[in-house]
């Protein structure tokens, strides 16, 4: 009996110990995320139903209720939900345009390199850009009043519709780099199929093509709503990053220097609502991509 | 022809969003001198000592970012694909979290759950803290390019042939894995540099001597400086990208850029 | 006049001939294949005939109606393509009835008729199923069944089963044929694949580098060919080089050993080399003397038992021939390195004057062929 148990005890040592140095591996990725990310992050999230003595409370959140603290949400997911359409129309247009729409190949991959680059160039200098474009001295903007259109002062680059320009400049390439795969993804069978079956052009995208492309564009959308809702540097370089500010973002980093609002609790409501309304926009993309990822497999 | 007039038109829509804000931006930055096209701005901006001390500052924290971004990922990117292809699944879980936590909402967490700690009471901390953010935005695009690039050699036969040669794991990882790698690497590399060079939210809100932060505070005293700025940071956008693309592997660009 | 007619029909893509003067008559109800090497033009030939191409020149006829310029939608023709190309986003039922709803039949109608459909490709269980959600034999089926349920005038295929596994090629090839024959269907079916097509069609159209070299039944194609390329491409073929000795009365050599084709070679001349084809089957082993008969002394090689029939390959100098015997178990199998002797009739040989001209102006015509086939 004794040698048994010995072996036994030894495996299962063995067992434990390969079992350990197999975490090991992946331990320094956790820990690092866990201290850069989780950490902090679940940390505001507790301390927002946290009051200053550290009892739970609800009063946080309530307090987000403040017409001024509402009213900056709505600005944010008004300017988001624009943009995502426009930008999403916009992108989605030109990347049919460079694939299934038959131009070229060398200019699809030239938008596409280019979707590349701009989709990474915002923030303070696609500011610049745009202030050099359609500021009160900009190009464009001189340029019309030669023609004898003024913009100004009907217009402003930092109102509502001045910031959706600008932001929708980096949403058409990100939907162009997720959709132009997705089109490219269209089978000529299909649409021959349908064809041989009777269905015109229109009944195709009708019945068969956008059910089968709505799951990618939806999906997309809804990033590029993320994607401009968490935007914070091209706002603030255009707005001046004062707390007169509506973007929430700019709320958001206003609380870190200074507590603009006098109530730390209620900062950390705001980043929670903040990554509630992210973490939705995320979750149903990914479901949205898995939709489409299942049909279009094999 | 006629047959191609909505493509083409949308086509031309598009480019014409695209290209117009930088003709502007460029033409905008050559007008510095009144009357005559010049290069007054560019040589305003290069000669100021401000620019190289934030450029440089900008550039050894992108170096640190990817060192660190590198020596985190490949070791878990290879051990996932080796022994825990299980855990795949919440690996792209927690690289996609960047986009959940918005940067804004990310450096305010840590600026908030470290305050008072040595992490925000010195210039050195407070460093670290940008780092550290820099490399949880790297992530998603230096693991989702490594673990393409481990998927392209066969990591199970190279790793147990060195392993019969008598190499032990770091003599794996660094003279086996890595080598094999390192196009893969630098294209997340680049990525992550193109990131880096232009952020502002985080490097402001840290109050870092950052590029970004630098850039934001020159278009209060300036008119002409910002838009050469703008063409020079697009230029080496640009440059990143195309990096990339010469080295041929599509880790493409995506979400969490410098917004 | 015939319910399809292809008539001198040519298709060009930029510089590319893609088909060649392509002229077919298919009667009502005929399972007709094409077959030949890939990129010899088979699906372009189908595409046009489905309106997915335009010929460059030539005309389209069905059923008395000329169809050369009327875009697919209007044409009523079923068709199943290799991909299957099901639609992803559609469950099988949907699929089935797309056609008819398009043309807006009454919604009882179409599923009573999904219903008689799915049970003819026997999955009656399978309406509600997502594309994603079968394999690859059953989706196929419901592409067939997709296409056949608008009543085409006319299937056809596309290679519909070269994605599939052997086993599950050969039971739904069988279940294609049961199907075509039970509804009638006239039928053309691509493919490369020589025992498809044998195993299904009425008549094969054997074609080459974008023309037909052949069109007729099995028995026709395989047993006179009309060119060397459908000799070689249908079947299995000897080949021989050998020297001409009397090109007046057909009589040449082999490594001394003089044999008999049926025919004169008149555009040759004696020490020529000419290569001469002969089918496997059409050899025998030396049993009996026949004086009529060619004598052809050879090395067997290998012996191989494929249980009806044994193949055995002999050396012949530079060449190899083989040969198939009917198995039974009496028989003496010649054994590797023995010496043996085989014969064969002077009509079983193909000599380079029986090509089209177009094959026969090829230097070396059949390995030419034979590369392609391969
Ligand atoms: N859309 C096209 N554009 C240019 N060439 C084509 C096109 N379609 C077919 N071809 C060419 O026409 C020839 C015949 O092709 P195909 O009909 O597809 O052959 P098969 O189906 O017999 O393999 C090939 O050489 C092919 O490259
Ligand atoms: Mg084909």
């Amino acid at each position: 009996m004794a040698p048994l148990t010995q072996t036994k005890t030894n495996q299962s040592t063995v067992t434990r110990r390969s079992l350990s140095w197999t975490w090991v591996g992946v331990a320094p990725f956790f820990l690092f995320v866990a201290a850069f990310l989780i950490w902090p992050t679940l940390s505001i999230i507790g301390q927002s139903f946290l009051d200053q003595e550290r009892r739970l409370t609800l009063q946080n959140i309530l307090e987000l209720g403040h017409p001024f603290i509402v009213s900056s949400y709505v600005y944010s997911v008004q300017l988001s939900a624009v943009t995502a359409i426009g930008g999403g129309l916009l992108g989605g247009l030109l990347a049919y345009a460079i694939t299934i729409g038959g131009l070229p190949r060398p200019l699809r991959d030239a938008v596409i390199s280019f979707s590349g680059v701009a989709s990474n160039f915002a923030g303070v200098p696609l500011a610049f850009a745009f202030i050099a474009t359609l500021g009160q001295l900009g190009v464009v903007t001189q340029w019309l009043r030669s023609i004898g259109i003024s913009l100004y002062p009907a217009f402003s680059l930092y109102s509502f519709w001045g910031l959706c320009i600008v932001y929708i400049y980096f949403q058409i390439p990100l939907m162009v780099l997720i959709m132009a795969p997705a089109f490219e993804g269209m089978r000529r069978e299909w649409r021959e199929a349908a064809e041989s079956l009777g269905a015109n052009g229109w009944q195709y995208w009708r019945y068969v093509g956008l059910p089968i492309l709505l799951p990618s564009i939806l999906g997309t959308t809804v990033l590029l709503f993320g994607n401009a809702f968490g935007a914070h540097a091209t706002a603030f370089q255009l707005t001046g990053g004062g707390s007169q500010g509506n973007v929430i973002t700019i709320l958001i980093g206003a609380q870190i220097s200074s507590d603009a609002l006098a109530n730390p609790g209620l900062g950390n409501a705001l980043a929670l609502g903040m990554i509630v309304i992210m973490g939705i926009s995320v979750g149903l993309y990914t479901w949205l991509q898995r939709l489409s990822a299942r049909w279009l497999r094999s | 022809m006629l047959k191609r007039f909505w493509p083409w038109f949308w086509f031309l829509v598009g480019a014409t969003y695209f290209l117009v804000p930088l003709y502007a931006t460029l033409d905008f930055s050559l007008r510095a001198r009144r009357g005559e096209l010049s290069f007054a701005a560019y040589t305003s901006v290069l000669n100021d000592i401000r620019f190289i001390e934030s450029f440089m500052f900008s550039l050894q924290t992108a170096l640190a970012t990817i060192v660190v971004s590198a020596i985190v990922i490949v070791p878990t990117a290879y051990w996932v694909q080796l022994r825990l292809p299980r855990l795949r699944p919440v690996i792209e879980f927690f690289t996609l979290l960047p986009f959940v936590v918005p940067a804004v909402v990310l450096v305010f967490s840590l600026a908030r759950t470290y305050s008072r700690t040595p992490l925000t009471d010195s210039r050195e901390g407070l460093w670290v803290l940008l780092v550290g953010s820099y490399v949880i935005l790297s992530f998603p695009y230096m693991y989702r390019a490594v673990d393409t690039g481990l998927r392209s050699i066969n990591i199970h036969d190279l790793t147990e042939a060195a392993q019969s040669l008598g190499a032990g794991w770091f003599t794996i990882l660094t003279r086996v894995i890595f080598p094999n790698i390192y196009v893969a690497l630098l294209s997340g590399a680049f990525i992550t540099f193109a990131i880096v060079m232009g952020e502002f939210t985080i490097a402001a809100l840290l109050a870092q001597p950052a590029f970004g932060p630098y850039m934001n505070r020159l278009a209060s005293s300036k008119v002409y400086e910002p838009s050469a700025l703008a063409i020079i940071s697009f230029a080496l956008t640009w440059a990143a990208i195309a990096a990339i693309q010469w080295f041929g592997q599509g880790a493409q660009a995506r979400v969490a850029g410098p917004r | 006049m015939s319910f399809l007619e292809i008539v001198h029909v040519h298709k060009r893509f930029g510089t590319t001939i893609a088909v060649e003067d392509f002229t077919l008559a298919v009667e009502q109800g005929e399972f007709i294949s094409f077959l030949g090497p890939s990129g010899c033009g088979k699906t372009t030939t189908l595409r046009m005939v489905a309106g997915f191409e335009k010929p460059t020149s030539g005309q389209i006829v069905i059923d008395g109606v000329d169809v050369t310029n009327m875009p697919p939608n209007r044409r009523n023709i079923g068709m199943v393509f290799q991909s299957y190309a099901l639609f992803p986003n559609m469950t099988v039922a949907d699929n089935i009835g797309f056609g008819l709803r398009i043309a807006r039949r009454p919604a009882h109608e179409i599923r009573v008729r999904v219903e008689e459909l799915l049970r003819i490709i026997h999955m009656p269980e399978f309406g509600r199923r997502y594309p994603y959600q079968l394999s690859g034999g059953q989706q196929q089926r419901v592409a067939l069944a997709r296409a056949l349920a608008i009543q085409p005038k006319l299937l056809l295929l596309d290679e519909p089963l070269s994605a599939l596994d052997a086993k599950i090629r050969a039971s739904l090839r069988q279940e294609i044929r049961d199907i075509q024959r039970q509804l009638g269907i006239t039928t053309i079916y691509v493919t490369h694949d020589q025992e498809e097509a044998m195993a299904l069609s009425d008549r094969i159209v054997v074609m080459s580098r974008g023309k037909i070299e052949q069109i007729g039944t099995l028995f026709e194609v395989y047993n006179f060919p009309a060119t060397r390329f459908v000799a070689s491409f249908v079947g299995t073929l000897n080949q021989i080089e050998a020297t001409v000795v009397d090109a007046a009365i057909g009589l040449l050599a082999v490594e001394g050993q003089q044999f008999r084709i049926a025919r004169p070679l008149p555009q040759h001349r004696s020490g020529d080399r000419v290569n001469i084809a002969i089918r496997p089957e059409l050899i025998a082993l030396d049993g009996q003397f026949n004086s009529a008969m060619n004598r052809l002394s050879g090395t067997v090689e290998d012996v191989t038992f494929l249980g009806s029939i044994v193949r055995v390959r002999l050396r012949l100098a530079a060449n190899r021939l083989s040969m198939d015997i009917f198995n039974n178990p009496h028989l003496r199998l010649p054994q590797p390195g023995e010496t043996i002797t085989v014969h064969f009739a002077p009509e079983a040989c193909l000599a380079p004057g029986d090509d089209t001209p177009r094959e026969a102006s090829n230097a070396q015509p059949l390995s030419a062929s034979a590369a392609e086939a391969a």
